[in-house]
């Protein structure tokens, strides 16, 4: 009887000992998964960001005027444009 | 060891007080109540921890269970290609709550520096009698770390989104803007505010003593972002649009004006400009002028772009053929007791010279074969009187008067364009019919990914033919506008001039337009253009509104890479150009 008794005793320390180390891995991985989580977030919030900034650097007025100021570019005269036409006859 | 001999004085036992014999129901009623007394207390315990927990786990549980809203961002509107027009990202507001709000005055100053307000200004909010105030909105998370870290008492931060628009004023009236509160107040963002609106999600954690989140709890609602809208708005072509439009009004000094692009196979807007416009970006000084998007909201008597509508009506019923003659001598009609006039005389004239040299008397003599029950239901049909159902706030329908009480010389001035009101988005897509085979589609904001909607069948395809025939010669030499001409393409379309109604009456003020399509051998844009009150000299739709389209419908087609279908010839001289100008009228 009393071998039975610490027997299970020692089978509950052990049962709430693996309890607690449980408990603690699962908040410790919980964590790293909130961590990663807000990670996620954040790069979601810098992709809109640099979004933006694409859109910025990328729109039309800055675009033309880099184009005429530094690389001098210019639309071609029309006595200079050449209509080439698919092979096999004109375009409708 | 010592032992008592003889009787013990004094037993223990013999306690005088023990002698008296206490009736037993007296122990056995303490021991009953003691008793009863302990099943009350097993019984509340029991009550309370079994039956009735709640109360109580609620109570625990909020000791460490928190509740978090996870805030959802607004949907982005982007063009036709996927290039970003309005984007929300997050931003910081600060705030406090007066009462316990003290702060020493070098924390005060340090605070107002960092969010760049008056001392005193900030001293005054924090001692106002409100129980929470605001001291600074959209604040860059970088100061707003900084406000964190000086842990002052009293004083919060919340996340919250600010929009921005890259493209800036170029956009302004399609996009519109938000108000602070992530509300549409303008524009698409109006027009499409339940669609781009997110939708906050929660969940409820355990935190523990550092704040940090040990575990979720019960159920967690996912946040829902807003839908992100892809506007059929094309921007290399709305920046054409508003650059060559800006450049314009500025030339001529007018007082406005306003642009529409439309894609002729699918009714999509592609670009729609006005100006004056205002930064989204930065509001602080906005007047009503600036906002008005006038395309949409402003109506204006479109005059001689009006014939063509006439002139096909004319065709359809089989009142007129395209050779017909016209006797528009000597230049004037009284009907009644008021006189319609050329600004030119001409003498006879063939209907599709009528349209190309845009005579008034010969429209309104068309007009009078024709009833006012027919050309009212044909207004209507071309969608002037109708609201465009763009979903756009502010949309308006224009004036067409109901046909029953027209009187004959209102009939004939409608022929040529007054009497009636349209808005220039309604005049672009009612040109849609010649530039298509007679349907007029519906207008798209957003683009289309699937087939294009069929159009509703307003004249017959012949029809359409003819006049977008009359319409390429008003474009030539001979007609009104020649400077409407791009080397390279075919183009058709008609010029307006005019004048302004102020109260009851005319007034010498004008709004020149031009409203036409390109290729004409099979047309893929309109542009419609409006410049109010040029008042540099030229007030003639051939002289101030033709070359915009020129300029807006030539870089068009070339970016959009549309090919020429007409043989290459050297542009025209301005000598060549000069006659038609005298010719132009209203």
């Amino acid at each position: 009887m009393v071998r039975l008794n610490v027997f299970l005793l020692l089978a509950v320390v052990a049962c709430s000992l693996g309890v607690v180390t449980s408990q603690h891995k699962a908040r410790k991985v919980f964590q790293a998964l909130e961590a990663e989580q807000e990670r996620a977030r954040q790069l979601e919030i810098e992709y809109g960001q640099l979004q933006l900034e694409l859109s910025t650097w990328g729109t039309a007025p800055r675009i033309e005027k880099i184009a005429r100021e530094r690389l001098k570019m210019s639309t071609p005269d029309t006595a200079r444009v050449v209509s080439a036409t698919p092979a096999g006859g004109p375009s409708r | 060891m010592m032992r008592f001999k003889g009787k013990v004085a004094h037993r223990f036992a013999e306690s005088p007080l023990l002698r008296l014999s206490l009736p037993p129901w007296r122990s056995r009623l303490l021991a009953l109540m003691t008793l009863g007394a302990f099943t009350v207390l097993i019984g509340r315990a029991f009550y309370l921890q079994v039956l009735n927990n709640d109360f109580l786990q609620e109570k625990g549980e909020s000791r460490y269970r928190r509740d978090i809203e996870i805030s959802a961002s607004r949907g982005r509107i982007a063009d036709r290609h996927g290039d970003v027009l309005a984007i929300s990202t997050p931003m910081k507001s600060v705030w406090a709550i007066p009462s316990a709000a003290s702060l020493t005055p070098e924390q005060t100053r340090q605070l107002a520096a960092l969010l760049e307000t008056d001392v005193r200004h900030l001293t005054a909010k924090l001692n106002s009698e409100r129980t929470f105030v605001f001291l600074g909105r959209q604040i860059p998370p970088p100061v707003a770390d900084q406000v964190a870290a000086l842990k002052l008492p009293g004083i919060g931060l919340d996340k919250e989104y600010r929009r921005f628009y890259p493209t800036g004023e170029m956009t302004a009236h399609m996009v519109g803007f938000t108000g602070v509160d992530d509300k549409g107040l303008e524009g698409v963002e109006l027009a499409f505010h339940s669609q781009l609106l997110g939708q906050p999600g929660s969940r409820s954690v355990i935190k523990d003593r550092r704040g940090q989140i040990v575990e979720d709890v019960g159920s967690t609602k996912p946040p829902q972002d807003g839908q992100d809208i892809r506007l059929a708005l094309d921007s290399k072509i709305q920046y054409l649009a508003y650059s060559h439009l800006k450049q314009a009004v500025a030339e001529n000094e007018a007082k406005a004006g306003g642009v529409v692009v439309l894609d002729v196979r699918t009714g999509e807007v592609i670009a729609l400009a006005n100006w004056p416009t205002y930064n989204p970006n930065n509001r602080e000084t906005l007047s009503g002028a600036q906002l008005r998007n006038r395309a949409v909201t402003d109506t204006f008597e479109p005059g001689s772009t009006l014939k063509p509508f006439t002139i096909a009506l004319g065709l359809e019923s089989g009142k007129v053929r395209p050779d017909t003659i016209i006797n528009c001598a000597p230049g004037r009609l009284t009907i009644g007791n008021a006189t319609i006039s050329d600004a030119h005389p001409h003498g006879a004239l063939s209907v599709a010279e009528v349209i190309q040299k845009s005579s008034n008397v010969g429209s309104a003599k068309i007009a009078a074969m024709l009833p006012a029950q027919k050309m009212w239901e044909m207004f209507n049909d071309v969608g002037f009187g109708q609201q465009p159902r763009l979903g756009f706030p502010g949309e308006v329908t224009g004036r067409v008067r109901p046909w029953k009480n027209w009187r004959p010389i209102e009939q004939a001035t409608m022929a040529y364009g007054h009497g009636i009101s349209v808005s220039l988005i309604q005049l672009a897509r009612a040109y849609s019919v010649f530039a298509r085979d007679g349907d007029l589609p519906p207008l798209s904001l957003t683009r289309l990914d699937s087939s294009a909607p069929a159009g509703q069948q307003v004249f017959s395809a012949k029809t359409a033919r003819s006049v977008r025939a009359m319409l390429e010669m008003a474009v030539q030499p001979g007609g009104t506008a020649p400077k409407a001409q791009i080397p390279g393409y075919r183009v058709a379309g008609k010029t307006g001039t005019a004048y302004k109604l102020e109260g009851r009456h005319y007034a010498k003020k004008y709004i020149s337009s031009f409203v036409g399509f390109a290729p004409a051998s099979d047309p893929r844009l309109i542009v419609a253009v409006m410049i109010d009150e040029p008042s540099a000299g030229k007030h003639y739709g051939g002289e101030v509104a033709a070359p915009v389209f020129a300029s807006i419908m030539s870089s068009s087609l070339r970016t959009l890479g549309i090919a020429p279908d007409a043989p290459l010839q050297v542009a025209q001289s301005p000598a060549a150009a000069k006659p038609p100008a005298a010719k132009a009228r209203l």
